[in-house]
């Protein structure tokens, strides 16, 4: 097969947005430009209303399909075959030879659909439609081709412009919204299989994700650490390029031990956690926190737990996966890519700080007043911890 | 930062005139030994004298040596070398459960392709009983192997009583020892030892990381695992890692020199090293024959959160099991010699080597002295 040169980009939602459109199609292409750069030469054009990129030079295929795929925003992708020049016989040459090149049999209902933009262009676009109609069946009926007009399995565009272009077949694009059309938000990212789920499906819908990772040296390792900046690296293929913030919270999980009751720990340290998330957010202009708590799995995410938590900070907290089955999460996991390295086993709170029978069902008021015990000691524990976060910039 | 290395076992710093001598034959003697030019014939030479100088110290012939690419290749090539030059006599080996990993993946991969394997314990005391070991032998029985010294506890293996006894009971058997931490540390002859098969690595030796050997009694048949152009004596094609060779022969030589003094030396460190640590409460030593391991048990702290804070004070150890709670590896030694759970997971091992000193042995005992109660502290519940 000759390398492909064109794709037609097709987009969902942000087709729909008005006087917005124009924005979330810039960032699209923005998006689209950063990522094909390194692979060679391309133009990416906005025109007619559809978003069209085009190869200039010779390219990795393979590379190329992989990040456009992974590109939020984009509903599919259709590869274009190109006539450059509008004689019909050329228009015909091209419309075999494109379905030869993407089609291994032909068993299948088809319809030609041409849109004729070139008004200089002879021939009307029902006539192209019979006349093509006729040569394809021509080339394959005998492989079980047939036409059907009211619901066609495969629907052969044709655009006469300038050019002619001819595409058919709809590669799967992640859906989503353009990176850098939704705000910011700030991830709070452990190890685990369902952090990186979580930041992945709210930088679906536009958002800027950046992360949060808490390191208790000697209790956690590099390795750990090294781990979540892998996971944060696969989900910034697909939501752009992430800081990751890197936080020193032995001390203060010491300090928690020290003056807590021990089967709160979780809770009062997660509380912690937040707050301190909360600060970097606003420094950092994001909007929300993200987490992947799910109801339910262990004792610091049932629905008391989850509550009081919350409770924590002011700032909206997004929890996609909340409704989620561990299977789904898990299935979810593996399709973006996360799962293997998620379960490396390589521990970010190391359980030694777990209580043997931790509290499920704890009251705000209680777990408010255990908290005034850290009062006078927690501060500057938490200002300094802050002060001395480590930025990591994934990509 | 000091860095004080007590993981000797895991590897070893290489020494300087094995670096040099690695560079000298990659950047001027760099012929291919195969080759018909005096450039290949320079290059053989070092390989030549590399088997002189084996031979010398296992007190054989340099034709029964055979250059791998490290430990794990030589026990690969002498179990299923083994297994498929005697396919004809028989199906079943007999192996102690304590080996490496290198030797008991080899095990069950034979396992799954039809041979029947029997494993032998240790006792309490971490080792091997002879008279069982024997009592597993069967007429059918093809190989037998057992490590020479543990690598996780240091126990030594009555590796010439386990000989006598099995060959009495099938005088065709193949014996194969895996001599990776004992060759270098204490005497390694196959002749005394009554070993058809050793396994040696010579990362383990301050040699190159790449390089080892297995030497082959002479007249004892054995395949090859790996298939090519037929070098040494094509009992393992591919271009001989010349450099590394040379590397593992100097580091040979090196190691030899003053043995018996460094092995004095290397043995006082261990002493005192278990000797102060034990005067803490609740620490115990797991430690056995050999003169550079210290297995210790630091009751109440976990063995990753130790390493890792020993690790932040410059000093480098090796734990047993690995901290995770998705996935508890523990240690199959330290099962089989019937330590209790608190003991297993808080297990260290310290290892030595010929260029450690008592500073540093006194140094990492203060720290531990200091941190030991602060890390006991913050115990889980």
């Amino acid at each position: 097969m000759n390398q492909v040169k064109m794709f037609l980009v097709k987009y969902a939602e942000i087709g729909t947005k008005g006087k917005n459109r124009y924005v979330f199609e810039e960032q699209l292409c923005k998006r689209l430009r950063l990522r094909l750069k390194p692979l060679g030469e391309f133009s990416v054009r906005r025109d007619f209303g559809r978003i069209y990129v085009e190869a200039l030079s010779d390219y990795d295929y393979d590379e190329a399909l992989s990040r456009m795929t992974k590109i939020f925003g984009i509903s599919g992708l259709c590869p274009v075959t190109v006539s450059e020049d509008l004689k019909y016989d050329s228009i015909k040459k091209a419309v075999l030879d494109h379905f030869e090149n993407w089609y291994d049999e032909f068993n299948f209902s088809f319809k030609v659909r041409t849109r004729r933009n070139n008004k200089a262009f002879p021939i009307n676009s029902m006539q192209m439609d019979m006349e093509l109609g006729h040569e394809l069946l021509v080339a394959h009926e005998a492989e079980g081709l047939h036409v059907d007009v009211h619901a066609p399995s495969v629907m052969l565009d044709v655009e006469i412009r300038d050019r002619a272009y001819i595409y058919s077949k709809i590669i799967p694009g992640p859906g989503g919204l353009p990176v850098g059309t939704n705000g910011k938000a700030l991830s709070l990212l452990s190890g685990g299989i369902d952090s990186p789920v979580a930041t992945y499906m709210i930088g679906k819908r536009g958002v800027e994700m950046s992360g949060v990772y808490y390191n208790s040296p000697p209790y956690t390792s590099l390795r750990a650490l090294e781990k979540v900046e892998k996971l944060g690296t696969i989900v910034s293929q697909y939501s752009g390029p992430m800081k990751l913030f890197v936080v020193n919270f032995t001390d203060i999980q010491l300090a928690i031990y020290d003056n807590c009751p021990h089967d709160e720990l979780t809770i009062i340290m997660k509380r912690i956690m937040f707050k301190i998330a909360e600060r970097i957010a606003e420094q950092e202009g994001a909007q929300s926190l993200v987490t992947g708590e799910s109801i339910g799995q262990v004792s610091s995410q049932t629905m008391a737990s989850l509550s009081v938590i919350d409770n924590a900070v002011d700032i909206p907290v997004f929890r996609p996966v909340i409704g989620m089955d561990k299977q789904e999460i898990v299935n979810y996991s593996e399709k973006i890519g996360t799962y293997e390295t998620s379960i490396e086993p390589y521990e970010d709170c190391c359980t030694i700080f777990v209580d043997k029978h931790p509290v499920t069902k704890p009251k705000l008021e209680t777990i408010e007043k255990h908290e005034k015990k850290l009062v006078g000691i927690i501060e500057p524990l938490i200002d300094k911890a802050i002060e001395t976060v480590e930025v990591k910039y994934l990509k | 930062m000091r860095e004080i290395y007590f993981d000797n076992s895991a590897t070893t710093r290489a020494y300087p005139e094995v670096v040099e001598t690695v560079t000298k034959v990659m950047l001027e003697d760099y012929g291919n030994p195969s080759s018909l030019h005096n450039k290949g014939l320079d290059a053989e030479h070092y390989v030549r004298d590399a088997a002189k100088i084996v031979a010398k110290h296992l007190k054989c012939q340099p034709e029964e040596i055979i250059f791998t690419s490290g430990g794990t290749e030589s026990n690969n090539m002498a179990i299923i070398g083994s297994v498929l030059a005697r396919r004809r006599h028989g199906k079943h080996i007999v192996v102690s459960s304590i080996e490496h990993a290198s030797v008991l993946s080899v095990m069950a991969f034979l396992q799954n392709e039809g041979y029947e394997v029997t494993y032998v314990g240790t006792d309490a005391s971490g080792h091997v009983n002879p008279e069982e070991f024997a009592a597993a032998v069967r007429e059918d029985t093809i190989l037998a192997s057992c490590m020479h010294v543990n690598n996780e506890i240091g126990s030594v293996q009555p590796i010439a009583e386990i000989a006598k006894l099995i060959k009495e009971k099938n005088k065709d058997i193949y014996f194969h020892v895996d001599c990776i931490q004992s060759f270098g540390k204490i005497p390694v002859i196959p002749k005394t030892m009554g070993a058809d098969l050793i396994s040696v690595s010579g990362h383990k030796i301050h040699g190159p990381k790449g390089s080892g050997f297995l030497y082959v009694k002479k007249g004892l048949l054995i395949r090859p695992i790996i298939y090519g152009g037929g070098q040494q004596k094509g009992m393992r094609s591919g271009t001989e890692n010349v450099p590394g060779i040379a590397g593992l022969g100097k580091a040979i030589e090196l190691t030899f020199t003053n043995f018996d003094e460094k092995m004095t030396k290397v043995s006082a460190l261990k002493q005192h090293l278990v000797e102060e640590l034990t005067k803490l409460p609740e620490v115990f030593s797991n430690s056995h024959e050999a003169p550079h391991i210290a297995s210790i048990s630091f009751v109440g702290v976990r063995a990753e959160v130790m390493l890792h804070t020993l690790e932040n004070e410059g000093i480098f150890v090796s734990s047993g099991s690995a901290c995770s709670s998705n996935k508890k590896r523990e240690s199959a030694v330290l099962t089989s010699i019937g330590l209790d759970e608190p003991k297993i997971e808080s297990t260290l091992r310290f290892s030595f080597g010929e260029d450690n000193t008592m500073e540093e042995v006194d140094e990492v005992v203060a720290v531990i002295n200091r941190i030991l109660p602060m890390l006991r502290h913050y115990v889980r519940g």
